[in-house]
């Protein structure tokens, strides 16, 4: 029963990897985007595509502790001993993040705007780099087991942990700038559209150079996941290799759509890969998925609500998506904003 | 070099135990003020949409699309404040996590389901006001009612499992080998404090609200909207006041049987005896005895169990070790704390009661501006009843964080830089706090701009053309 709670938990963090991966990235553009007149096109593309659903997305994580605790929780406890400093960032870059963006989507003055703006795209990129540090410092092996701590600095400041904060940035921008080329098609904007096209290509070739470094770094400072990866995760990573690639090969060509999801499997098949490439182990080498499960009945009663989750949540988290997409959400907040900027006075 | 590292990190290096303990009990006291407003706001947004809908009242429209708004901002921010919540778990008590975590967390896998169909219902009523259906769009907002009540119920059953822990086996070395988690979630405490805190949600919600619309109705805003406003929130509030007496009422004597030294901290009692004493305010001396204070002979016994009166025994601080119980000072915090939330619910329920009677002989709400003046300080103070309340529960178990079983300090982190992240959180959420406010005046703000000088457009209005708005299939 251990083993179906790690895939679940090893499923939410892809999910988040992609859904909130979407939505940090989209941050990540709103950084790049340049002066206020050049980045108000992209940025307003990026606000009304994460507007609606950032905060559903944004429970994955919630989704993934609430597993963690209950059925590893001395895992958990070694886990976050270790890794404080940058679970404390992240915590930090999350409330940055989602106060500034729900803040910027309801105030209307122009340099509250632009303030509460370069928070929420700073913090965007902050959060990304801290999960991909935490995930290198757990793939290496630098978390003890049996609720001790390790190294408070070198757990997140090594190889590992920096080049798996950098991969986290590229892959969650790149599929951001992925899902804006559609969303740009959509809103029929072509211009927008070849604009995040451009992107998308570049960040791919950025994540493919990273994954490749990542890989030599990870050959000598995380051996067995490396050993990992080249045999029992080998069919992981071929497979995303090949949806990266034909999300190349369809972004190129302008077929938005199926680029989208393909784009979206490769980030979850990187994420797969690594889970799988250090199973059975949830710490590498020292405790295994099974040593470190709770009791039973803790992993039934996640099981209970992980069923309870798919009955309830997913048709809720479909019709979201399906409304969205069908553009019958339109975003009331900019509107009242954009309404009070053509009414002078303060505000 | 070495030397001025080795200093700074000694600098550094303070006792994490009280900055972890103080850092909790800000960001929880931050946390449960937006509570009230996720649970019970949405349910009055829908009480304004459906009259709205049915009887065709513009303004109970335009209410229940402002108050969507506004609560999206509140809940964003309750979002996050959740989230620090979750983070800390982790990073200020990973030993309790690591520990217990296989029974404590249950219910929050529960909860996790309710909060994620909150926040995806939450955003499709939000963003669906003008192109979806009015009544499917007023039962997309059906599920955050009911999800805000049963995700309420499921983290209070986590702390009520800290109150009362059952639904697991302990092997020698105190590690949990067996979880019972249907015992978890229902334990002894949570169904009183469950409904306490459910009903105090809807009590606080309903006289924050009605509190803002007393204020503009002093100011003279006196038309229909604002009418409509402060009657559907000041109704909630006036049903919750006195259920939430009984409940309390109910959860004091549960604690009376099950947590008697928490108990004794509540009334003052040094020493275990009959004919306790109702103290109001005073405190524990020095030398632990009662001093100052209005004493009201045998009341506490009485209300203890009527059924044996004056005679009823009350346990007292020192029937217990003094390291097993809260310390003096912290004593009186609990008993100053519970005189505040008795007292000032009494205030509430006055002030309903009031209401109530003048529905009841006179069909309509009391045109009094001294009601009007009463009902504007009402929000706040039923938040700090809220408060006060929470500390009771939480300092009266001290210094167990697990009723009887694992010590505060043994739950700890040990990591000794928490002070720092402490005062980063302090700024922030104070930055925060400060920026909800200013964001939902500008917003009320603008938008009684618009209603003065534009011809507004209301929600369901035909924005797009018929043919397209028939699409919707829901």
């Amino acid at each position: 029963m251990s083993t179906v709670v790690a895939l679940v938990l090893l499923l939410a963090v892809t999910a988040y990897a992609v859904f909130g991966g979407a939505d940090f990235g989209a941050g990540f553009w709103d950084l790049a985007a340049g002066g206020e007149e050049r980045g108000r096109r992209p940025r307003a593309l990026v606000e009304q595509s994460i507007g609606p659903v950032w905060e559903a997305n944004h429970v994955w994580l919630i989704f993934i502790f609430v597993v963690a605790w209950s059925a590893f929780p001395g895992a958990y406890g070694s886990i976050w001993l270790t890794l404080f400093v940058p679970l404390t960032l992240a915590a930090l870059g999350i409330v940055l993040r989602g106060a500034s963006f729900a803040f910027r989507k309801a105030v209307a003055g122009r340099r509250a705007r632009t303030v509460l703006g370069a928070g929420f795209a700073a913090a965007s990129v902050l959060v990304p780099y801290c999960m991909g540090s935490v995930a290198g410092g757990i793939a290496s092996g630098r978390v003890p087991p049996g609720g001790k701590a390790g190294d408070p600095v070198d757990s997140w400041l090594n190889p590992t942990s920096v080049v798996a904060g950098l991969l986290a940035v590229a892959l969650v921008a790149y599929l951001a700038a992925v899902f804006l080329v559609w969303e740009a098609r959509g809103a029929g904007e072509e211009d927008l559209a070849r604009y995040f096209r451009r992107r998308s290509v570049v960040s791919a070739v950025v994540v493919a150079a990273v994954l490749v470094v990542g890989l030599l770094v990870v050959r000598t400072d995380a051996r067995p996941v490396f050993d990992g990866l080249t045999s029992q995760a080998a069919p992981v990573v071929i497979a995303g290799a090949l949806c990266g690639a034909g999300a190349l090969v369809l972004l190129v060509r302008g077929a938005a759509r199926g680029a989208r999801v393909l784009a979206a499997l490769a980030v979850a098949a990187t994420v797969v890969s690594w889970g799988v490439a250090q199973w059975p182990y949830l710490l590498p080498e020292t405790l295994t998925v099974a040593d470190a499960a709770a009791p039973s009945g803790t992993l039934t009663a996640i099981l209970v609500a992980v069923g309870l989750f798919v009955l309830v949540v997913a048709p809720g988290f479909v019709l979201l998506y399906v409304l969205e997409q069908r553009r019958l959400l339109p975003d009331e907040g900019v509107e009242d904003a954009a309404e009070a900027r053509a009414v002078p006075g303060p505000g | 070099m070495t030397s001025a590292v080795e200093a700074l990190v000694a600098i550094g290096a303070v006792d994490p135990v009280p900055w972890a303990r103080s850092q909790m009990a800000f960001t929880l006291a931050s946390h449960i003020i937006l509570v009230p407003l996720g649970v019970s706001w949405a349910f009055m947004t829908l009480v304004a949409n459906y009259r709205g809908i049915k009887h065709h009242d513009a303004d109970a429209l335009r209410l229940a699309q402002r108050w969507s708004k506004y609560m999206a901002v509140t809940f964003a921010v309750g979002a996050v404040t959740g989230t620090v919540l979750s983070f800390e778990f982790g990073l200020l008590w990973p030993r309790f996590m690591g520990r217990w975590g296989a029974a404590f967390g249950v219910p929050f896998g529960f909860e996790g389901i309710f909060f994620f169909t909150e926040a995806i219902f939450i955003a499709i009523y939000i963003f669906g006001w003008r192109r979806l259906r009015p009544w499917a769009h007023f039962w997309t907002g059906v599920p955050i009612w009911v999800a805000g009540i049963f995700g309420t119920m499921s983290v209070v059953a986590a702390n009520a499992w800290m109150n009362a822990p059952t639904g697991f086996t302990l092997d020698s070395s105190g590690d949990v080998v067996a979880v019972d988690p249907v015992k978890v979630i229902f334990n002894d405490a949570m169904p009183l404090q469950a409904a306490h805190m459910l009903v105090a949600a809807y009590l606080v919600g309903g006289f924050l609200i009605a509190s803002v619309y007393a204020v503009a109705m002093l100011r003279g805003r006196q038309d229909h909207y604002h009418r409509t406003a402060f009657v559907i929130a000041f109704t909630v509030a006036t049903v919750a006041t006195p259920v939430q007496m009984g409940v309390g009422d109910a959860l004091a004597r549960w604690v009376y049987d099950e947590q008697p030294t928490k108990f004794a901290a509540i009334e003052l009692v040094p020493s275990t005896g009959s004919d306790v004493p109702e103290t109001l305010l005073g405190h524990l001396d020095a030398n632990g005895q009662v001093s100052g204070g209005i004493p009201i002979p045998g009341l506490a016994s009485w209300l203890s169990d009527p059924s044996t009166g004056r005679s009823t025994v009350v346990q007292g601080l020192d029937a217990v070790p003094a390291d097993t119980r809260p310390t003096t000072s912290e004593v009186n915090v609990v008993h100053l704390c519970w005189d505040v939330m008795v007292g000032l619910g009494t205030l509430l329920l006055l002030l309903a009661l009031w209401y109530a009677a003048t529905w009841v002989f006179r069909r309509r709400m009391p045109a009094s501006r001294w009601f009007l003046r009463a009902a504007a300080v009402s929000g706040v103070l039923a938040v700090v009843a809220m408060e006060a309340g929470w500390v009771v529960t939480e300092v009266g178990r001290q210094p167990w964080i697990v009723y009887n079983l694992m010590r505060v300090e043994d739950a700890a982190t040990a990591n000794t830089g928490v002070w720092v992240t402490s005062i980063t959180v302090g700024v922030v959420y104070a930055a925060l706090a400060v920026t909800t406010v200013v964001v939902l005046r500008g917003m009320s703000r603008r938008a009684r701009r618009r209603d003065e000088f534009v011809e507004h457009e209301g929600p369901y209005s035909p924005t797009v053309p018929a043919a397209d708005r028939d699409e919707v299939a829901l």
